[in-house]
């Protein structure tokens, strides 16, 4: 059942420190998830890929991750680093998950572990990938908090994930996501489960950290609102196929495929009022 | 039948560890008249789905008086609850949690067409209202995307004849580009039968397509009431039109959604 074509990675120019996804293919018993998905993650940039539940953005995500469901065969091209992630040993795989490439989920309350102290979860998988010290990783796992606008880190680090709310539930599992300084984070759904203010928070922070750190971001998210606000690049995925890429003004204001051109006309107001606008400018 | 649902100070009152407690709805005067689609908004934490269990007696008031069409609405207890309080339905967020997953869905329609006082709609009607094929009574909830099955709980809700909708959340689980459907669907479902919605979600841009009013809650209270239109295009309260900047516009100019700091 596995389908290894691996073409020629595209493009040798392209960033080592992105993800570049050619002809990728996924399917479990004989149904096929991934139908030849092609994405550039440059660094420093929002990568957006959209759709609807069931296109498949959310296992182009985990597959890049290796995280495809273990009954799956994968094929086609994922380059990372100069190495292809396709077909890689799960050895391997596992040196680079947590610590070059970092996911975060839509439901932090589950991403993280109820019996593990913030601290647990900041450093344990920092010591084991970077081989740091605990009071090195302590250190650290302080920064992160501050980094994501956590309030008082040092007291954070002993509460567990029940005491805190959501929002701030969702920046923790972003700073673990970090904690190892990835070079890529995919980012799935991350602000779904939360209200409207809260997720205005975590999609500045997501910003940011793209632009200050240098991250490859891949967002994936159903909501347009959400791309439109932080993403540079829109990739549309529809049955396990990318039917509309490109620059994120373009793909919103102009969209060239009937399927894109349904999703954004089903949105409830994609213009907003227009002194609210005004407001916002 | 002639005033509808009508809260007077209505408070709900939470027991939490310690002696602490918590009050949830803090003082809620409301009123919903018959045929009327009113939307709630608010952040999670506000006390929208409490109100939404107290109004349908799900909860405990420790203040104040739930009335629907002038019978007051008790606790619901283990006892079968009156007749004239089955015609307030309840939609829930979760259509995985309230479906249930053992019945047939033609099965599940029929119970709550067993309530109906008139002549209830036939199953298969009730199917096409909400867009659903007819070969789907014989099929159980897991064959049904949450969609789907979000539109078979309204389907179930309209088959008992209600004269009171509450939709909590009903849409935040499913994909934006069925939202605004599935809140139209529910929208239009509920004013053919006749019966009044109250709409609770925390997106304003959603309620502002379905609802002719809206209420905003915080810590409890209502804190702002209007007209749709007056609320989304001249917000009074500081904390409204926090919410409504909160929004992303999917305008292409990726704007950051703005967050002020509420002083209170």
């Amino acid at each position: 059942m596995s389908q290894r074509s691996a073409p020629e990675p595209a493009g040798g120019t392209f960033s080592p420190d992105g993800v570049l996804v050619s002809g990728l293919t996924l399917s479990i018993g004989g149904t096929m998830i991934l139908d030849g998905v092609d994405l550039e993650v440059p660094p420093g940039q929002v990568t957006g890929l959209a759709g609807e539940s069931g296109s498949g953005k959310t296992m182009t995500g985990m597959a890049i991750c290796g995280l495809q469901p273990h009954n799956s065969a994968v094929g086609g091209s994922i380059r990372f680093a100069g190495r292809e992630l396709v077909g890689m040993a799960e050895r391997e795989i596992n040196r680079l998950r947590g610590a070059e490439i970092a996911m975060i989920f839509q439901d932090p309350s589950a991403g993280l572990h109820p019996m593990i102290s913030i601290q647990g979860q900041l450093t344990d998988h920092l010591r084991y990938h970077r081989g740091v010290s605990r009071s090195q990783a302590r250190e650290r796992a302080i920064e992160l908090l501050e980094q994501v606008r956590v309030p008082d880190p040092a007291g954070a680090l002993k509460r567990y994930p029940h005491q805190f709310s959501g929002g701030q539930l969702q920046r923790i599992s972003i700073a673990a996501a970090l904690a190892c300084g990835p070079k890529v984070l995919i980012a799935d759904e991350p602000t779904t489960a939360l209200d409207v203010t809260v997720q205005a928070g975590v999609l500045r922070l997501l910003r940011d950290l793209c632009d200050d750190l240098g991250l490859a971001i891949i967002l994936v998210t159903h909501d347009l609102g959400v791309m439109s606000a932080v993403a540079d690049t829109v990739a549309v995925m529809r049955n396990g196929k990318v039917v509309e890429n490109g620059r994120r003004y373009d793909v919103i204001r102009n969209p060239q495929h009937p399927y894109t051109k349904a999703l954004i006309e089903a949105l409830p107001d994609h213009q907003g009022p227009s002194d609210h606008k005004e407001a916002r400018s | 039948m002639t005033d509808g649902l009508v809260l007077d100070r209505a408070s709900v009152t939470y027991r939490q560890s310690l002696g602490h407690s918590l009050t949830a709805v803090d003082g809620v005067s409301l009123q919903i008249g018959s045929g009327e689609v009113v939307g709630l908004v608010g952040e999670s934490g506000c006390g929208k789905s409490t109100l939404a269990r107290a109004v349908c007696g799900l909860e405990r008031l420790s203040a104040g008086s739930v009335s629907f069409d002038g019978a007051p609405v008790g606790r619901l207890g283990l006892r079968k609850r009156e007749q004239s309080l089955l015609r307030i339905q309840m939609i829930f967020q979760n259509p995985y949690a309230s479906l249930n997953p053992r019945r047939r869905i033609g099965q599940q329609i029929e119970d709550a067409r067993k309530i109906n006082p008139g002549d209830a709609p036939r199953v298969a009607e009730l199917l096409a209202q909400v867009e659903i094929e007819p070969s789907a009574v014989n099929r159980f909830p897991h064959e049904f995307s949450g969609g789907q099955r979000q539109r078979i709980a309204i389907a179930r809700a309209v088959a008992s004849g209600p004269d009171l909708l509450i939709g909590d959340e009903p849409i935040a689980s499913l994909d934006a580009s069925l939202q605004a459907r599935v809140a139209t669907l529910l929208r239009d479902v509920a004013v053919r039968a006749g019966a009044s919605l109250l709409f609770i979600s925390h997106d304003l841009a959603i309620v502002r397509l379905i609802a002719t009013r809206v209420l905003v809650m915080r810590s409890g209270r209502i804190i702002e009431e209007g007209p749709t239109e007056r609320i989304w295009n001249d917000p009074q309260q500081p904390y409204t039109k926090r919410l409504l900047k909160a929004i992303p516009v999917a305008d292409g100019l990726g704007r950051l959604p703005e967050i002020d700091e509420l002083v209170d």
